[in-house]
């Protein structure tokens, strides 16, 4: 579980661990599922470790991991703060099928038009699991944005592999090498 | 060979239809054979100009192929006279359309009973059917409203609604999403589901993949002919975590 949604989930408020995966389960819907649940306390673990999440317990209770009530440093503050105004974007690497169609052609390995074929329908099957479960969501829940944003690249995604198809199907591209 | 054609809904072999001829002559559909059982939802995508409309129309009865039978139900339609056609069109298919094609000075209501009307049914027959339909595409508030008042995802609501009401064989829709928004793809794509699980048959040629995706069967379609048939099934064995990174 990647540290800043861990921290910027107790800015807020401090929070038992079990009540932070509540709130990832509701953010996340069926995304959720292939978490493990273990993974959000080896997270704080770590947080706790470098010093930007503290551990209170409640007074006179016994020392179980779900009497830990976690809250946020000022060295974890500044960090949500840091995440927040990042712009980093998660991005699919086009350039690695890109090269892989160019290179089955060149050396006459494949037919560029089924690699893009195979890859069309494994994308179709995602999109396919993407889509059921969107119309399966609540339409306001949280989740149902999440799902909408994912259906939408893979729409892009498959856009674009029409664009790979156009090209690769025209007889006489410079790329596609001599017959 | 004869149980297959029992099985199939919609049955085509060799369809061809041809534009223009010598120099400028277009196979729009090119030696295309297609088996369609009952209950399944065929999508068939590919670019445009690529035959998927012509296809469309060649399987419901709205033009003749070049060469090539054509059977629905097990009756072939493709040498009916044209007033067989026009019944076969009005009875036994259901079409859906892009643009939604309603009667913009009918009512809601009035659009789909109008199939059911012109097939003789009684008015009261044919008002009570168009009431339980709209209630199916989730629009009984509407049914006295204009197709001007409704927006577009509701206008194909109602369009498809409209393309039940004569409890056709097959429905036949033709980029039925192309003008909508996403949520009201989202809302045709449900309604899709729902007569799916019905038992409903219908061949969806689309550009939108989201239809593709959710569809049994899937047919690429290329300079008039196909290329690619796929089952959409397995998928990602529910792991959709992988989807964002989750997994792991």
């Amino acid at each position: 579980m990647q540290q800043e949604v861990v921290l910027a989930l107790l800015a807020k408020e401090p929070s038992h661990g079990y009540q932070l995966r509540a709130r990832l389960r509701d953010a996340l819907g069926p995304l959720g599922d292939a978490m493990n649940g273990g993974q959000i306390y080896v997270t704080l673990g770590r947080l706790e470790k470098t010093g930007q999440v503290v551990v209170e317990r409640a007074a006179g209770m016994p020392d179980r991991p779900d009497r830990k009530m976690y809250a946020l440093t000022a060295a974890g503050q500044r960090r949500v703060a840091d995440w927040l105004a990042e712009v980093n974007w998660p991005k699919p690497d086009l350039a690695e099928f890109h090269l892989k169609l160019l290179a089955a052609a060149a050396a006459h390995l494949a037919d560029p038009v089924a690699i893009v074929d195979a890859q069309r329908r494994e994308l179709l099957r995602r999109l396919r699991d993407a889509q059921r479960a969107a119309m399966a969501e609540p339409r306001e829940s949280e989740a149902a944005l999440l799902l909408e944003g994912i259906v939408l690249r893979l729409q892009a995604d498959l856009r674009w592999l029409e664009a790979c198809e156009r090209t690769w199907t025209k007889p006489k591209a410079s790329t596609r090498g001599e017959r | 060979m004869s149980e297959t054609m029992n099985q199939s809904m919609l049955r085509a072999r060799g369809l061809r239809k041809e534009y223009g001829r010598e120099a400028s002559l277009v196979r729009a559909v090119d030696g295309v054979d297609v088996d369609v059982p009952a209950g399944e939802t065929l999508a068939v995508m590919g670019p445009s100009g690529c035959g998927k409309s012509t296809l469309l129309h060649l399987l419901g009865g709205l033009d003749r192929p070049s060469a090539g039978e054509i059977w629905l139900d097990g009756q072939r339609i493709d040498q009916m006279s044209e007033r067989g056609m026009a019944a076969l069109r009005r009875d036994a298919v259901g079409f859906v359309f892009q643009a939604f094609h309603l009667m913009d000075e009918l009512t809601a209501v009035e659009n789909i009973e109008l199939p059911a009307l012109l097939a003789g049914r009684s008015p009261r027959a044919a008002r009570r059917r168009a009431t339980e339909l709209l209630d199916q595409v989730g629009l009984a508030d509407r049914a006295r409203h204009l197709p001007a008042q409704l927006s577009g995802g509701q206008r194909q609501r109602v369009a498809i609604a409209r393309a039940l009401a004569n409890s056709p064989r097959v429905v036949l829709a033709d980029e039925p999403t192309g003008n909508l928004d996403s949520e009201a793809t989202l809302d045709v794509l449900q309604l899709f589901e729902s007569l799916h699980e019905a038992g409903q048959t219908l061949v969806i040629v689309t550009h939108d993949a989201r239809i593709a995706a959710t569809a049994d069967r899937l047919i690429s379609m290329r300079d008039g002919a196909f290329v690619d048939n796929t089952r959409l099934t397995g998928g990602t064995a529910g792991n959709l975590g992988a989807l964002v990174g989750l997994d792991g």
